[in-house]
């Protein structure tokens, strides 16, 4: 038996042979095989092109995150204190979270042209009720005992939020900017699919329209070794949050 | 609390047709929504959107039955072998960071344009999530169940059919609610990037025509039944999970 350590090892080696068994089945010019991809990805690396297309998907990525990030809060919070209007718009966001945005490009293509606005606009339909959803229900979990308390202590608002409500929310509202952050993202590369001139989403399409399938699966490993990354990176900040409570 | 939430979609559709009217919002980027839905209504009198609408429906459909069929078997033999799950669990947790999109063009060239690449990306693009569910609906099934099935010596697929698959109801009716959102995602992505027919395509063509009433009409179709289909699911989601004695 082969010791759980090396789980992951053996899923990369399942992963490539499923891969070249797909190259073997559906020929090179459909699948090409992970050899060629990853020389292929290697010299990829190496160009300064990919490295432009990275910078502008990075700096897209990073303020959509910090939009939705900050908008998402404001609105979460705002609306986990206010009981009335928390419960009126409960099931409005449900219902808008569950829309699949990606059917309002051509409105956010009109609204924001094609280029970085409308990149990052993307990422942050994509990612901003998420955390407002999950910031919204942390602070309405805060048990109203503690407030009650904290209303006997007169203490101020400013106070309250510090001292009560964020550590009391916290692990939930990071979980919500885990998912939320991960979303952003797959709306930012959404975002660059269809309506950008440049960024490794970009860089995609171009790949797809000449058919360099060398090309295509080059860029997608990058792509998923970004998103793993920045998934499992997110994962653990999550995990240490709980852990020091 | 119906008739505030009422007055604040209402309100929402009211600020925005007065925008639109006043030409703050101009005609080119978004049209009143009471001329959205005029256009809607045409669209649908008129019969000539029926061929795409049944495409992309046909396509969903199939998508989303591949895609809850598949999820429940491979979720079903993953919670069977823990040592199998414990190897593929990263690459189920980072799925969805990834635009799957990005493995149409690939499709297309193994299927060629038509139905079938659709499909199979709604299917691919949903069937994760089915599994995660189901896997943790199997987990859930509280020891007690277990132990009964195993005092009436239930053994092997008939334990699983007739009681852990009832006892994991709730979690695989969520897994269902999202499967069918993905699976529209994926069909109706896969028609904006390249298809001969469906509403996807026929609303980026519209879009790449300024042919502003026809989008906005399809648009407002597609996020309708969108929105009703997922509305009956939760409530159906929400109904089990209380008779389950969950949140």
């Amino acid at each position: 038996m082969i010791p759980r350590r090396l789980d992951p090892i053996l899923l990369m080696v399942a992963v490539l042979a499923l891969w070249q068994g797909l190259e073997l089945i559906a020929g090179p010019e459909v699948v090409a095989s992970p050899a060629v991809t990853i020389v292929h990805a290697i010299a990829l690396v190496q160009k300064s092109g990919f490295w432009q297309d990275a910078a502008e998907t990075g700096l897209a990525f990073a303020l959509a995150s910090v939009i939705s990030i900050a908008g998402g809060l404001l609105l979460g919070l705002w609306l986990g204190l206010h009981r009335f209007a928390g419960d009126v718009a409960d099931p409005i966001l449900g219902s808008l979270y569950s829309i699949p945005k990606i059917t309002l490009y051509p409105l956010i293509l009109l609204i924001f042209g094609l280029g970085m606005s409308a990149k990052v606009a993307f990422g942050v339909i994509h990612g901003v009720l998420p955390i407002a959803i999950f910031s919204m229900n942390a602070v309405r979990g805060v048990p109203p005992i503690h407030l009650k308390t904290a209303r006997m202590l007169r203490m101020s608002k400013l106070s309250i939020a510090i001292t009560i409500l964020a550590p009391a929310a916290l692990p939930e509202i990071v979980a919500g900017i885990r998912v939320g952050v991960a979303l952003t993202l797959l709306g930012t590369l959404i975002g660059e699919l269809f309506a950008a001139t440049t960024g490794i989403g970009f860089a995609l399409i171009r790949a797809t329209d000449v058919h360099d399938v060398a090309d295509i699966l080059a860029l997608t490993l990058m792509l998923f070794l970004f998103a793993a990354s920045i998934n499992s990176l997110l994962h653990f900040g999550e995990r240490r949050m709980r852990h020091e409570r | 609390m119906t008739r505030a939430r009422i007055f604040v979609v209402a309100g929402a559709f009211i600020l925005l047709e007065i925008l639109c009217r006043l030409g703050i919002i101009d005609r080119v980027t978004m049209i009143p929504p009471s001329e959205m839905l005029v256009a809607l209504w045409q669209l649908i009198a008129g019969g000539r959107f029926d061929g795409d609408i049944a495409f992309t429906a046909y396509n969903i459909v199939a998508a989303f039955v591949l895609a809850v069929v598949g999820g429940f078997v491979i979720g079903g033999l993953l919670h069977a072998s823990p040592r199998l799950r414990h190897v593929v669990e990263p690459l189920l947790s980072a799925y969805y960071a990834v635009p799957t999109f990005v493995f149409y063009p690939l499709l297309i060239v193994a299927f060629g344009v038509g139905r079938a690449p659709l499909i199979v990306i709604g299917a691919i693009f949903g069937i994760v999530v089915m599994i995660v569910h189901t896997m943790q609906g199997l987990d859930h099934v509280p020891p007690a169940v277990n132990k009964s099935a195993a005092m009436m010596k239930l053994g092997g697929i008939r334990r699983y059919v007739l009681v852990m698959v009832p006892a994991a109801t709730p979690h695989l009716v969520s897994g269902i609610k999202l499967a069918v959102a993905y699976s529209v995602i994926g069909v109706v992505a896969g028609e904006f990037i390249l298809a001969t027919q469906g509403i996807g395509k026929r609303i980026s063509f519209a879009y790449d025509n300024f042919d502003n009433r026809t989008m906005y009409g399809l648009l407002l179709l597609l996020l309708i039944v969108v929105t009703c289909v997922n509305a009956g699911l939760s409530t159906w989601e929400k109904r089990l999970h209380r008779r389950f004695g969950l949140r």
